[in-house]
């Protein structure tokens, strides 16, 4: 859109500013965390290329990450915008996801048929456990994200048991050894390893590009910006926003926190099916635990705060948080014996989620 | 004894070049209670934190003049300093820890203690808490307060009135108390509990404690107090004695102005033209502005001023019609009934609203102003959505919200940087003209602004007033005007209703004289309705 100037008028505060300020207000709108992460991130890159380490694979590997996860990652913004604040009980449409691929897959779907009925089940499981869901944040204003965490425990226990007894009979799929019961992480070998990977993935530079992850991520990002112009979208953000205001205009903010509940959990549903086609696997049991952390982390290294996340701050935190995982390993084992990426990882993770939580309610 | 407890000498008080103090000395004996009477926004509050040492006003740039307690001169850092000077409070809202028991609430911080083993060798901090003394000596407070309850009852459930004469206790236990404050300790009681702290200022004062009181109602000024100091505008503007004045002259002091009336002049139309809005035993449950069965009509065409002392329900009833708060009775709009507690149904038989609370309900701060105009509308009526099979998903039409936006910025003349700019960045006029502009929007017929003027600058304030003229002239606009400012209903109104403890105590013209409506905020006339 362009910038109207004929109703442009001098304010108090227009005139223009230093450049020291324009600086101090640059950092500023970046957050000094992450700039630390982004120096951190160019140090290795930096290393890697003086210790002569095969730069166009790691960028690969980030690539493939990143899209891998983006819509996990994708799948926080409603949450947030919604107002229930960063949704760590994304375990629960994960494992809608996870079931709708069990499901496809012991039906002997394979191929893109696979892709589509996992992610159908996927979907019709999500937004009734979104409606459950989000009925429950309501019930439990102001606790959202630790009621979300326990709750997420809580479901991936209770799934445990669910993947054990769940009649499931494909040979592929359950243990060898007494026929019942799905193995720990069932393998997409064949026909749909990496479908969407693999869809007009091209080389350049001695990178592989991911396009159809990739792809998939853009077209789910841009369906959730879109949606947030639709008149639901508006009313969802309106309320968390301020929620005495949505009432005088006669939205109902009970109503737009399940909408927004339910958004989340299918795309977490959706972002697990992406996710385990790009692996390779699909991951049961105690997999899905922790998988809410990451997600949140990148939410909130790409500039999201608690009350306030876009599609920007999705993209940049995607791509940032899983390049320095992607880089971080092999560039760390290059320069000092042992392994501490793992270390940097969680201390990156866990530490930015605490960082935001420190800063909640600054810009509410 | 020394002659004075209290000077207050020339206290002046400034926020960002906004005078609210101008000069204010006052003095209070001993064993008298000097009554400290003003309309909201006259300074009291600010007076009290001044004399509080609160950390607003230090971080404000403090004070200018002289707080001189029994003779000498103070200057209090914080609320401790004040309290360990001897100064005691009794709070609007109530300071109690509703778990902890009557006694223990008194006692809290200041419990006699006896010596233990463990205090001998650890130091005072580890003494016991004598419970036999702490029970009697709250006893003995309580007595004096005339309040009956079991000393070791807990405080949670009691009835309002209770907690705040455990206050008064709590307030009187301490031992170096010289001076009292009673900031409307009675806006929260019945009238017989309001009649039985009245008795227990006076046994206080009889005792050689100074009380300063702070309070609404002129009656029970004239009934207690030794002293009458009148606030108006941060001056003050009367100090009487309460044996040679009339609730009248106090009424009259208190809210006149010298400012010119600005009257348009009655219009035919507006005198006599059809309602529309009935409004019959309406009744809101809106905490702090409780409105109780009230009845009046607004007439097509019409400027209906809403008057009243801060907490006597007039803001409620727009709020309560629009359905903001839970609301009872009968309301017609244009002879239909309007559902209540459905903002949705307000907005739908053209009501629209600008809420007293600018910050709290009339703006999305962080979104841009084309947003904010725009947002009412697209929400309630779906309008500036792009054409679509499924109407909640329909697009934003983000061109038809420019274009509107940009017509409201110049009609309404919002000084801004441009349609995207965040309203957060916008003064305190031009939010209001948005809120405007987003009721506008709605092309509503009746339209209630509450305190339109609130928190703007004086030149934003005509400007805000001369365009409620204007769309009531130009646009045939029916406008329910709710103000705590006399002065500007007075200058824009065709008719101002009064509002006492939550009724409609008479209706007035614009030109009724200072004294009418002094007596009918504070309750004591029955003024004929027009």
């Amino acid at each position: 859109m362009t910038e109207v100037t004929s109703a442009t008028r001098p304010t108090p505060g227009g005139e223009p500013v230093p450049w020291s300020v324009a600086v101090r207000e640059w950092v500023a709108e970046i957050g000094i965390p992450r700039l630390l992460i982004l120096l951190f991130l160019v140090a290795l890159l930096v290393t890697a290329v003086i210790t002569r380490m095969d730069l166009a694979s790691l960028l690969t590997d980030s690539l493939a990450r990143a899209g891998r996860n983006g819509i996990l990652v994708l799948a926080l913004l409603p949450a947030v915008q919604g107002g229930i604040g960063l949704n760590f009980g994304l375990p629960l449409g994960i494992v809608c996801g996870l079931v709708g691929c069990v499901i496809a897959l012991n039906a002997g779907i394979t191929g893109w048929a696979w892709l589509a009925a996992a992610c159908g089940i996927a979907v019709a499981l999500a937004v009734p456990v979104g409606l459950a869901y989000g009925w429950l944040l309501n019930r439990t204003r102001g606790q959202e994200m630790m009621v979300g965490t326990y709750l997420g425990f809580a479901i991936v226990s209770g799934m445990s048991i669910f993947w054990l007894a769940a009649p499931f009979t494909n040979p592929t799929l359950v243990w060898a050894i007494g026929g019942k019961g799905l193995r720990t992480t069932l393998t997409l070998s064949g026909a749909f390893d990496k479908l969407l990977d693999r869809f007009g993935a091209f080389k350049i530079f001695g990178v592989t590009i991911p396009t159809g992850t990739l792809l998939a991520f853009a077209i789910a990002c841009a369906l959730v910006g879109l949606f947030f112009r639709t008149r639901i979208g508006i009313a969802i953000s309106a309320a968390r926003s301020n929620p005495r205001f949505a009432r005088a205009a006669g939205i109902s903010d009970a109503l737009t926190r399940v909408q927004a509940t339910v958004l989340t959990t299918v795309l977490a549903a959706i972002g697990i099916v992406v996710f385990s086609q790009s692996y390779g696997f699909v991951q049961l049991y105690t997999a899905p635990l922790l998988m809410a952390f990451p997600a949140v982390a990148c939410l909130l290294i790409g500039g999201a705060s608690v009350t306030r996340a876009t599609l920007t701050h999705v993209i940049v935190g995607t791509f940032l948080f899983q390049s320095i995982l992607t880089v971080a390993l092999p560039v760390t084992s290059q320069v000092v014996q042992g392994d501490i990426s793992e270390t940097a990882r969680l201390i990156i993770q866990n530490g930015m989620i605490l960082y935001a939580l420190t800063r909640r309610g600054d810009k509410a | 004894m020394p002659a004075l407890v209290l000077e207050l000498r020339n206290i002046a008080k400034e926020y960002y070049g906004n005078r609210v103090l101008k000069g204010v000395s006052l003095q209070v004996r001993p064993g008298t209670i000097h009554a400290l009477v003003g309309e909201n926004g006259a300074g009291k509050s600010t007076l009290m934190n001044v004399l509080f040492g609160m950390g607003v006003i230090r971080d404000t740039g403090g004070y200018q003049g002289d707080i001189v307690l029994e003779g000498k001169v103070v200057r209090f850092d914080s609320p401790d300093d004040a309290m360990q000077a001897g100064i005691g409070m009794v709070h609007q809202e109530f300071m109690l820890i509703p778990g902890f028991a009557v006694a223990e609430n008194i006692k809290l911080n200041r419990e006699p203690t006896k010596k233990t083993f463990l205090s001998r060798v650890f130091g005072k901090k580890l003494e016991q808490v004598d419970r036999d003394r702490c029970g009697s000596d709250a006893r003995a407070s309580l007595d004096l307060v005339g309040l009956s309850v079991d000393e070791w009852a807990p405080v949670a459930g009691m009835p309002v009135g209770h907690m705040q004469f455990i206050e008064i206790a709590r307030e009187v236990d301490k031992q170096n108390v010289r001076l009292l404050i009673f900031d409307e300790p009675t806006a929260v009681l019945t009238e017989s509990e309001a009649t039985q702290l009245l008795q227990v200022m006076k046994v206080l004062a009889g005792k050689g404690l100074g009380i300063l009181f702070i309070t609404h109602r002129l009656d029970e000024v004239l009934e207690v107090a030794d002293d009458i100091t009148v606030l108006r505008d941060g001056e003050v503007v009367g100090q009487l004695d309460p044996k040679q004045t009339t609730v009248a002259r106090i009424a009259e002091l208190m809210v006149g102005r010298a400012a010119a009336i600005g009257h348009p002049g009655l219009r035919a139309g507006a005198k006599t033209g059809t309602p529309a809005l009935e409004v019959r035993d309406l009744s809101v449950r809106m905490p702090g502005e409780r409105v109780e069965s009230v009845s009046f009509e607004l007439r097509k065409g019409e400027i209906l001023g809403l008057a009243g002392l801060a907490g006597h329900g007039k803001i409620g009833i727009a709020n309560g019609l629009m359905g903001l708060f839970p609301a009872r009775g009968e309301v017609l709009k244009d002879g239909r009934p309007l559902a209540l507690n459905d903002p949705r149904a307000a907005i739908h038989s053209r009501l629209a609203f600008v809420s007293e609370d600018r910050r709290g309900v009339g703006i999305l701060p962080d979104e841009s102003i084309e947003l904010n105009i725009a947002l009412t509308a697209i929400e309630a009526q779906g309008r500036f959505l792009r054409p679509g099979p499924l109407e909640p998903l329909r697009l934003l039409d983000g061109r038809h919200v420019r274009r509107h936006a940009l017509e409201m910025i110049q009609a309404l003349d919002i000084r801004c940087t441009g349609p995207k700019q965040h309203v957060r960045r916008l003064s305190g006029g031009n939010q209001q003209k948005v809120c405007l502009a987003r009721a506008m929007t709605l092309e509503p017929d009746t339209l209630m602004v509450s305190e339109p003027t609130r928190g703007i600058d004086v030149g934003a304030k005509e400007r805000v007033l001369d365009l409620l003229r204007q769309l009531n002239r130009d646009r045939g606009l029916s406008l329910l005007v709710t103000s705590s400012e006399l002065a500007e209903l007075r200058s824009i109104c065709d008719r101002i209703a009064v509002v006492y403890h939550g009724k409609i105590q008479a209706i007035l013209a614009p030109d009724a004289s200072d004294v009418e409506f002094g007596l009918a905020m504070s309750g004591e006339s029955q003024g004929a309705k027009p």
